[in-house]
């Protein structure tokens, strides 16, 4: 009782840490708003010098300048639209090359364990000598020195087996266009995925009533795989045409064609950060201890469900935050595009500028985009993380 | 007791375990065919090897290297001025005093490092440079033997080991006083034009230097227990790290001076060191974070029962034990720093690889794009190598993850 009395009254509130913390926090918030409005008045004070105010309407007036590749685009579209395009390229290179890094990251991550001496020397060589040069002398490297000067012309291109094409206008791929009669077929699309999944959570309940492990994905992908091969011989004509690049006079015609500096940037950023990513994979399997395999082993799972059911969710619980987080650079580095001219959204966002001298609009957009990109990584990194966390007893 | 003399106690009185001779045919047996997909590897990967090798070898035969040595001093220090080399020189004799400084005082992985030092600048002494060049690089082991001498002979004493740390903590600012020159006793040389390669180095040093306090204080702030401050330094933090260097860079270079006054006009390489220092803090902060984070509760519990505050528990109790902690990431992160301010080229600073550009753009060295690549390639491998090496030992040497 006595206590009581003398905590809420005999400290002055100049002494009550209470009161106190309080106190600092309301002077810090003071300082920093003191600072921020500072620097806001000094941008009004020197815009207003240039008989400038922050407005985003410039967004609506016509671009003018070419995009070369990425959506339908043209130079009368209006800045808001091109940017658009940026941002849309910026996630394509991005997707892509994650992909690519993923893959590169997994192998070289695996060969740098393999018992195979050579092979894990030659992993190690690669990422440490990746590592350690700036990714953007990589980068001009591979635009500068090997797109566009080591490669030939396009009359003498390089042809690779599957007519893939390497000229120093960039590479020329086979792909698949949609036909005429693809409407008809991504019916069949729709359908058998739908079935798909149905099928895939009814296994999976039914195996987790059961308790017993398997793979109701082999199910799925069986139905879907049936689905669609049904629906093409049912289609009359083919949904999908195949196109292959053919040198015509000037250039090549048909397939895909990936510009120089899409190239490079893709090859460059994904070399990159396959290097980390392989060290990332590495410690992820030693994270594992080897007992846990061998455990498994005995209790008599077979090795394909040893590494489903132990191995890799172990491993993975270990990989996946710094991968999302290497993803993340892999996105951020992609804006490095603005040096080797592929229009992502800073290389736009720059043009933008150039054209229209909105420099705080263009800042605060480019931003924006980037900030916008990486919260979604990192709002699906914790919701991951909290569903794999180690369930503590 | 000192855990550390404890191990090293144990390990000294622990023999070796025996060393097995394996004769070569099984070595390659265990090493490199075990089974018949090894055997696959092997021989695609040596296929591989040797495509390389071979090629390499076919262009560096046929290559016109005589592009290194003719833009060695335009590369490595840009256009500064001959007269005025001596400047440089001085500033790497001055590092090269302190390294020897410091290894002959403690010895250890700082006596390796400056005994490298001292060993490649012998060797390159030996190449064939002018001569007045040699001569530096003679002066510079030289310096670094006068200073491990007197680090020896000042071992042990006290104002000695005071001195040593001053001494390092004001050569960064008289390095760049002598290089840059102050108004009246050395002319001053524009950097951002003139300084080559020394711009990769200074922006990489004065990025971490200058980050280093204010990421520690964004990483308390961002453990804070109140409210707002946590939230001030998370968001900062947060939206640092969310955006590329190179945005940053374009708004140091088209906004920054916007939000100053307009009496204030900033050099563009004084703007380009703000961006990398307040980029870098954010990522410092992270790092300190990790190492504020590994300290186990006992250590606050521990301190506050022998009745310290808050405020001093962190400084003497908990910053020396993180910061210790996190020595090997900061490396890290000067590293990627270093490698970073290749981008100072996009907002039209002279860096190395931007001087490139300018020596390819020369008629006389068309087509030497892959000399000058491999030579940028080379020498930042060399110095982010043997740094993430030296980050390698130190961690040894602190044992992190072993306690």
């Amino acid at each position: 009782m006595s206590k009581k009395v003398s905590s809420s009254h005999s400290v002055p509130f100049w002494r009550d840490v209470r009161v106190l913390r309080v106190i600092g926090q309301v002077v810090f918030l003071v300082i920093i708003a003191a600072g921020i409005w500072w620097l806001l008045n000094n941008l009004r004070v020197n815009l207003r010098s240039c008989g400038l105010r922050i407005s985003f309407n410039f967004l609506g007036n016509t671009a003018g300048f070419p995009i070369s590749e990425g959506l339908r685009y043209d130079p009368t579209d209006v800045n808001g639209y091109a940017f658009w395009v940026g941002v849309v390229n910026t996630i394509r290179i991005s997707l892509i090359g994650i992909a690519l890094a993923t893959i590169i990251g997994a192998i070289v991550g695996i060969a740098r364990l393999s018992n195979n001496w050579l092979v894990k020397k030659l992993a190690g060589l690669y990422v440490e000598v990746v590592r350690n040069i700036p990714l953007l002398v990589q980068l001009f490297f591979w635009y500068f020195a090997v797109m566009l000067t080591a490669l030939p012309m396009v009359k003498n291109s390089i042809g690779l087996p599957g007519s893939i094409y390497l000229t120093r206008r960039g590479v020329y791929l086979p792909w698949i266009t949609p036909a005429e009669s693809f409407g008809r077929w991504a019916w069949y699309i729709i359908g058998g995925l739908v079935v798909a999944i149905a099928v895939y959570v009814f296994r999976r309940i039914q195996l987790k009533r059961a308790e017993r492990p398997g793979f109701p994905i082999i199910w799925a992908g069986t139905i879907l795989i049936l689905t669609l091969g049904a629906g093409w011989f049912l289609t009359s004509g083919n949904p999908l045409a195949l196109t292959i690049p053919v040198l015509k006079r000037f250039n090549f015609e048909g397939g895909l064609w990936l510009s120089t500096s899409f190239t490079a940037l893709l090859i460059g950023l994904s070399v990159y950060t396959g290097a980390f990513i392989a060290e990332i994979v590495r410690a992820g399997i030693l994270a594992v201890s080897k007992g846990q395999t061998e455990a498994a082993r005995a209790v008599g799972l077979k090795k394909l469900h040893v590494l489903r059911l132990v191995v890799l969710p172990q491993a993975l619980r270990v990989i996946i935050p710094p991968l999302a987080s290497q993803y993340l650079n892999l996105t951020k580095n992609s804006s490095l595009a603005i040096l080797i001219g592929y229009y992502d959204l800073m290389n736009v966002g720059t043009t933008i500028f150039n054209q229209t001298g909105r420099a705080v609009e263009m800042i605060l957009l480019i931003m924006a985009s980037y900030l916008t990109m990486s919260l979604l990584t990192s709002l699906l990194m914790n919701y991951y993380n909290r569903r794999m966390k180690l369930v503590e007893r | 007791m000192d855990e550390n003399q404890l191990a090293g106690y144990a390990d000294k009185n622990q023999l070796p375990p025996p060393s097995e001779r394996i004769p070569v045919i099984r070595w390659l047996k265990q090493n490199l065919f075990s089974s018949w997909f090894n055997a696959i590897l092997t021989v695609v990967s040596t296929a591989l090897i040797m495509t390389i090798v071979f090629g390499l070898l076919r262009w560096a035969m046929g290559a016109r290297w005589e592009v290194i040595p003719a833009n060695l001093k335009l590369l490595l220090v840009g256009t500064y001025p001959v007269e005025h080399l001596w400047r440089v020189w001085a500033t790497v004799y001055l590092i090269a005093f302190l390294l020897g400084f410091s290894s002959g005082a403690h010895g250890g992985l700082m006596r390796r490092v400056s005994t490298v030092v001292a060993l490649v600048s012998v060797v390159l002494a030996i190449l064939p440079f002018p001569w007045g060049t040699r001569g530096w690089l003679f002066g510079t082991a030289i310096a670094a033997a006068v200073g491990f001498g007197l680090g020896y002979l000042g071992k042990g004493i006290r104002w000695c080991k005071r001195l040593e740390i001053v001494s390092w903590v004001l050569s960064f600012p008289i390095s760049l006083i002598f290089l840059n020159g102050v108004g009246g006793i050395l002319p001053v040389i524009k950097g951002r034009t003139t300084w080559g390669f020394m711009l990769n180095l200074i922006g990489a040093v004065v990025g971490i230097g200058l980050s280093f306090p204010v990421g520690v204080l964004l990483a308390l702030g961002r453990r804070s227990k109140l409210p707002a401050i946590r939230l001030v330094c998370t968001a900062y933090i947060e939206i640092i790290r969310g955006v590329p260097l190179i945005s940053l860079l374009f708004m140091a270079s088209i906004m920054l001076q916007l939000l100053l006054p307009a009496s204030v006009r900033p050099d563009l390489l004084i703007r380009a060191m703000m961006t990398i220092t307040a980029f870098s803090a954010a990522y410092m902060a992270e790092n300190v974070r990790g190492g504020l984070q590994a300290i186990p509760q006992g250590q606050y519990e521990a301190a506050y029962a022998v009745g310290l505050n808050r405020a001093l528990t962190t400084i003497l109790i908990i910053l020396p034990q993180a910061l210790r902690i996190v020595i090997p990431a900061i490396v890290g992160q000067f590293i990627a720093l270093f490698m970073d301010t290749t981008l100072f080229g996009f907002i039209a600073i002279l860096e190395l690889l931007n001087i490139t550009r300018s020596i390819m753009g020369n008629l006389e060295w068309r087509g030497t794009i892959f000399e000058l690549y491999m030579f940028i390639g080379v020498v930042f491998w060399i110095l982010c190598y043997s740094m993430s090496y030296v980050s390698r030992r130190i961690e040894k040497t602190l044992g992190v993850g072993e306690r």
